[in-house]
């Protein structure tokens, strides 16, 4: 979604632009994520974190960063692509496929953590869960998100979340972070505050 | 993206290399538990042959099946063609019956185009006549990449039938966009006029079948061991026997003596150099046994590869709203 940059001055009656996570906060929720995920999970054995592209396989892949530097425990990353999964290719001219690649040792029987930027309406996490039970049967599967955003079309919930950011349908919600984007940065962009 | 796949011609560099990305994505479904992707749910293809064929129809079903797609095959033996049915006819029924996409292999060439022009879904060209076979030469590109490891700058030769040869002619076009350099190999008979005589090679008869349209960076060559020892690919094509209603060469011994790849002329090739054969192979004649079952031969990737690249086709045909 197109989002004007937060540095400009917005005159009144324009879409306002805030930001709601800069760069330090962004890095302080990963190290947050990071740490519930060792306690919830005693230490993360037989983990394994799963990216949906495009900004949640960075963020997986820093979140075992973080996790191997406070406890020294690899955890296992990978990439899971769901656009073939998803209930809207219809609507839309086709998408491109993006790469999945799983670890080495596969997800049977792990606890796999899914991890994406913004939780909204749940469709993208129903398609993940269509996509992992294609590719093999975790023990369970739990979901890391940076912001939760509200607006739930479906009966699902994060286990791990970053940050709660109240917003109306008519607003936005743009993460950007420095692999994809250049900078770590989470901004509420439109509707008429 | 396109709507229809027709000819090597429809694809521009950045589509060819979308569907060969797309297919090394879809190659991964091979290798999982479930081999099936719900992303063509509640589409129909039909599987429209009045050629005989195995592996491409095959091919076309498997990728369709893995993609959750309802498969519906015709072959023109035992249907209402064997009473007259025009293909015209033939179109409008299927239309009727709500198909999404026409796979379409026929034996007279450009009858793919005229389908197009009569059905509202999408029509992908499985081999028309002597004209083009585009999922072939998009599955060859996929399998020297593989190989290879790029398509940029390879030399390629073409050794054979190439007047005959739609999966020649496919390749041409595909891998002129792609950037490889294309030598055609075969005796002057076998060699359409109008592409010799561009290439500035001598023509030998002028009465050699259907016109074709010639493309920069094709080269001619009627030697064989002239080309071996500079090429990065060696394609030998299939001697259409059923094709071969007049006399193109002297007899079957002396075109294997000179255009056939055995054991001394595959060891004259470039050490990383892959032999290639779009199946099905004359064993004895254009390819030794020892070739063909050789290391160096892709043969049977290219087999897999082909489920691979027409998922990828009919993903990108039929996935999204593309009307």
């Amino acid at each position: 979604m197109a989002c004007p940059p937060a540095a400009h001055p917005s005159p009144e009656r324009q879409p306002s632009v805030k930001v709601i996570l800069a760069s330090a906060d962004v890095q302080r929720v990963v190290d947050r994520i990071a740490h519930q995920i060792l306690e919830k999970t005693q230490g993360a054995a037989d983990t394994v974190l799963l990216g949906i592209p495009t900004r949640g396989a960075p963020l997986a892949r820093r979140l075992a960063a973080r996790i191997s530097t406070f406890e020294d425990v690899d955890v296992p990353v990978g990439v899971l692509d769901i656009t073939l999964y998803r209930d809207d290719l219809r609507r839309h001219a086709t998408r491109a496929v993006g790469p999945t690649q799983l670890p080495p040792g596969g997800i049977d029987g792990k606890r796999v953590v899914l991890v994406d930027d913004v939780l909204f309406s749940g469709r993208t996490v129903r398609a993940a869960l269509d996509a992992l039970n294609d590719v093999g049967r975790p023990a369970s599967v739990q979901l890391a998100v940076l912001v939760d955003r509200g607006h739930r079309e479906l009966p699902i919930r994060a286990d791990y979340v970053g940050k709660n950011i109240p917003t109306a349908l008519a607003e936005s919600v743009k993460v950007t972070l420095v692999e994809t984007d250049g900078a770590d940065e989470v901004r509420l962009c439109g509707g008429t505050r | 993206m396109i709507r229809h796949l027709l000819s090597g011609a429809d694809l521009d560099a950045d589509t060819a290399t979308q569907i060969l990305d797309t297919a090394a994505e879809m190659a991964t479904v091979a290798g999982r538990e479930v081999k099936k992707l719900p992303a063509l749910r509640g589409r129909t293809v039909v599987n429209l042959f009045y050629e005989d064929s195995t592996r491409t129809r095959i091919s076309f079903e498997a990728a369709a099946k893995r993609l959750s797609a309802d498969v519906i095959n015709f072959s023109a033996k035992g249907s209402s063609v064997t009473k007259g049915e025009s293909l015209k006819d033939t179109a409008l029924t299927l239309q009727a019956m709500g198909a999404d996409a026409v796979v379409v292999r026929h034996p007279a060439s450009g009858a793919p185009h005229r389908l197009a022009n009569w059905v509202d879904g999408s029509v992908v060209n499985a081999g028309d006549g002597t004209h083009e076979h585009p999922t072939q030469a998009l599955l060859d590109a996929y399998t020297m990449r593989a190989r290879l490891g790029r398509l940029a700058g390879l030399h390629v030769a073409i050794v054979g039938d190439v007047l005959h040869s739609r999966v020649a002619r496919s390749n041409v076009l595909l891998l002129s966009t792609l950037g490889a350099k294309v030598t055609l190999v075969g005796p002057p008979t076998l060699i359409p006029v109008d592409w010799a005589a561009r290439a500035g090679a001598a023509p030998a008869v002028t009465d050699a079948g259907p016109a074709a349209g010639s493309h920069p960076g094709t080269d001619v060559c009627y030697d064989l061991d002239a080309v071996l020892p500079g090429v990065d690919v060696v394609m030998m094509l299939r001697v259409q026997r059923e094709r071969m209603n007049d006399s193109y060469f002297p007899s079957a011994r002396e075109y294997a003596r000179r255009y056939g790849l055995d054991g001394p002329r595959m060891r004259r090739l470039p050490e990383h150099a892959i032999v290639m054969h779009p199946g099905p192979m004359n064993r004895g004649m254009e390819i030794t046994p020892e070739v063909a079952d050789s290391p160096r031969s892709t043969i049977v990737e290219q087999v897999a590869n082909g489920v691979s690249v027409r998922m990828a086709v009919l993903y990108l045909l039929l996935g999204g709203n593309n009307r």
